[in-house]
């Protein structure tokens, strides 16, 4: 579904990726997983079309998307839930669910949509006339989760979710991320949460420095020995 | 007594059109990210305009807006196409030099062109008053007023109640976050920028009818439009408009009772004690602030 050949992507004249190849089946939920500062964000938005990349390949659904601009890479169906949600935190709840359907195809099911993602998270419905800015961080990073899908993405790409949130409530975000790829919906998910990603993951790449180290399923990738040491702590 | 309450009406009359010219250069500011050191032209331009329509038709000023309102937000465009796109992404300084610049040449083409004569259109209504419990207040300044009041609030209303309006106020917010939203930036920057024109003119034709036009006019609105946009708040309509409202009234009062010659100086004072009281800077909580090279 979606193919990264031999990307190089930089920062003005800093390297912040080298040869990174990497594949995203349809139906799958595949992990990225890395130390800080590995270059995993910067993977992301450099798919989203935010950070330019200099070499390499980019396909989605057959399609190259080198050289295009994020807002028409989101309507060939790629959604991205950034770190840090970024929420438009003066915007209303409802308001930020109506920026994600901002494209054509995705405001024409503008209402079938909104009644999907208060069915899936029943506390944005509560909380929809409410400033983003408001919520508390669990809430915040659902309203980013259902605003990335108001966008009608076919690849939901979610970066740092568990960042911040309680034990438990990362227990239920990953549940409702299962739930979501159950949908149809693909999913590629940067997490430092190593142990519950790859719980919910089939397959799992690990980058450093810029780089992809390994990658394969996640049931592989728990049993290598170099990630029990340095990731799980085993 | 009653002079102090004359005096406060009408600072508080030509408030409304420094908070109408003001909310413009904020929606310029906050979406595209740019201070529009010609904002004070776009009164000039508007100004000569409307008397050129009167001079040449003998068009009345409140019906010239039909002409000068969408003649600005096509200026405004394409001064956002032409000169202020293409250097998005330069550093704070160069589009300070860009708008200075702008600013500058319009100045000199309005000497060439209009000479450094005074203007003013006569209309009969121009010295109008009316009495109000011992008050006057001049018709056309009230017109101003009340005109100022509608255009603002129509455009609160487009903010928050249309999708383009509710995508302006998300650029606002983090413009990176709504490209990925699909949001095409490009053209709302250029609906901003015209917007913002449409605006200042708007203040323009609104003075028309009880003052006079001439090259460097635009001056004062322009430095007038800051200090309003930095007390009432960066992205602020509301404190804006409260903004506006009180520098009209401080100038009016320090024009009386001060001295009118030292009336610029006192708002500037105001503004200073702001930043001192602030030390933080007032532009601490505004997003962008180092684009535009204020922090
Ligand atoms: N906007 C930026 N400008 C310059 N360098 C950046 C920028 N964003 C990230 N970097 C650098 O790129 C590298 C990768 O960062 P990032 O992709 O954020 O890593 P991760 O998401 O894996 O923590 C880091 O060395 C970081 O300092
Ligand atoms: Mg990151």
């Amino acid at each position: 579904m979606l193919s990264i050949e031999k990307v190089d992507s930089y920062y003005g004249d800093f390297q912040a990726l080298r040869d990174v190849n990497l594949e995203v089946n349809e139906g799958k939920i595949v992990a990225l997983l890395g130390p800080n500062a590995a270059g995993k964000t910067t993977l992301l938005s450099t798919i989203s079309g935010m950070v330019p990349y200099r070499k390499g390949n980019i396909t989605f659904q057959g399609q190259h998307i080198n050289a295009m601009n994020p807002e028409d890479i989101v309507s060939l169906g790629i959604a991205l839930v950034p770190e840090g949600r970024r929420l438009f935190g003066t915007l209303t709840v409802l308001e930020n669910l109506e920026m994600g359907a901002y494209s054509k195809h995705a405001r024409k099911d503008l209402q079938k949509n909104l009644e999907k993602m208060f069915d899936l998270f029943p506390i944005l419905k509560e909380r929809s006339s409410q400033q983003a800015g408001s919520l508390s961080g669990g809430e915040q990073q659902m309203c980013a989760i259902a605003r990335g899908l108001m966008t009608e993405p076919r690849l939901l790409m979610i970066d740092e979710m568990s960042l911040g949130l309680s034990p438990v409530l990362v227990q239920e975000m990953f549940k409702m991320v299962t739930e979501i790829a159950k949908s149809g919906v693909t999913i590629f998910l940067v997490e430092q949460q190593v142990n519950h990603a790859l719980r919910v993951a089939d397959e799992a790449y690990i980058m450093e420095k810029g780089t992809v180290v390994l990658h394969g399923p996640s049931s592989e990738i728990a049993n290598d020995d170099y990630v029990k040491t340095v990731y799980l702590g085993k | 007594m009653e002079l102090i309450v004359q005096v406060c009406v009408s600072g508080l009359l030509l408030g409304g059109i420094y908070a109408l010219i003001s909310i413009g250069l904020n929606l310029i500011f906050g979406v595209v990210r740019i201070i529009n050191f010609a904002h004070g032209e776009m009164v000039m331009v508007a100004m000569y305009l409307t008397f050129w329509l009167n001079y040449f038709f003998g068009m009345d000023p409140y019906v010239s807006t039909l002409i000068v309102l969408p003649v600005m937000f096509l200026f405004g465009v394409i001064i956002q196409r032409i000169i202020v796109q293409p250097i998005q992404n330069s550093s704070a300084n160069m589009k300070i030099f860009a708008t200075v610049a702008l600013s500058l040449i319009l100045q000199n083409v309005a000497l060439i062109v209009c000479k450094g004569n005074f203007r003013t259109v006569q209309v009969s209504y121009g010295m109008g008053t009316m009495e109000w419990g011992g008050i006057f207040i001049s018709i056309p300044r009230l017109v101003a007023f009340f005109a100022a009041l509608l255009s603002i609030s129509l455009l609160y209303y487009f903010l928050k109640n249309t999708y383009t309006g509710k995508a302006l106020r998300a650029i606002v917010e983090d413009h990176t976050i709504a490209r990925l939203m699909g949001v095409k930036v490009q053209k709302l920057y250029l609906l901003a920028f015209g917007i913002g024109c449409a605006f200042s003119a708007l203040g323009g034709v609104l003075l028309m009818p009880f003052s006079s036009v001439y090259p460097t006019v635009g001056i004062p609105f322009t430095l007038i439009a800051f200090i309003v946009v930095v007390l009432g708040g960066l992205g602020s309509m509301g404190g804006t408009f409260l903004a506006g409202l009180f520098i009209g009234v401080v100038e009016a009062v320090g024009g009386t009772y001060v001295s009118p010659a030292l009336k610029e100086a006192i708002y500037f004072g105001i503004f200073i004690i702001a930043i001192l009281i602030r030390p933080q800077g007032i532009f601490g909580k505004g997003k962008g602030s180092e684009e535009v090279g204020l922090k």
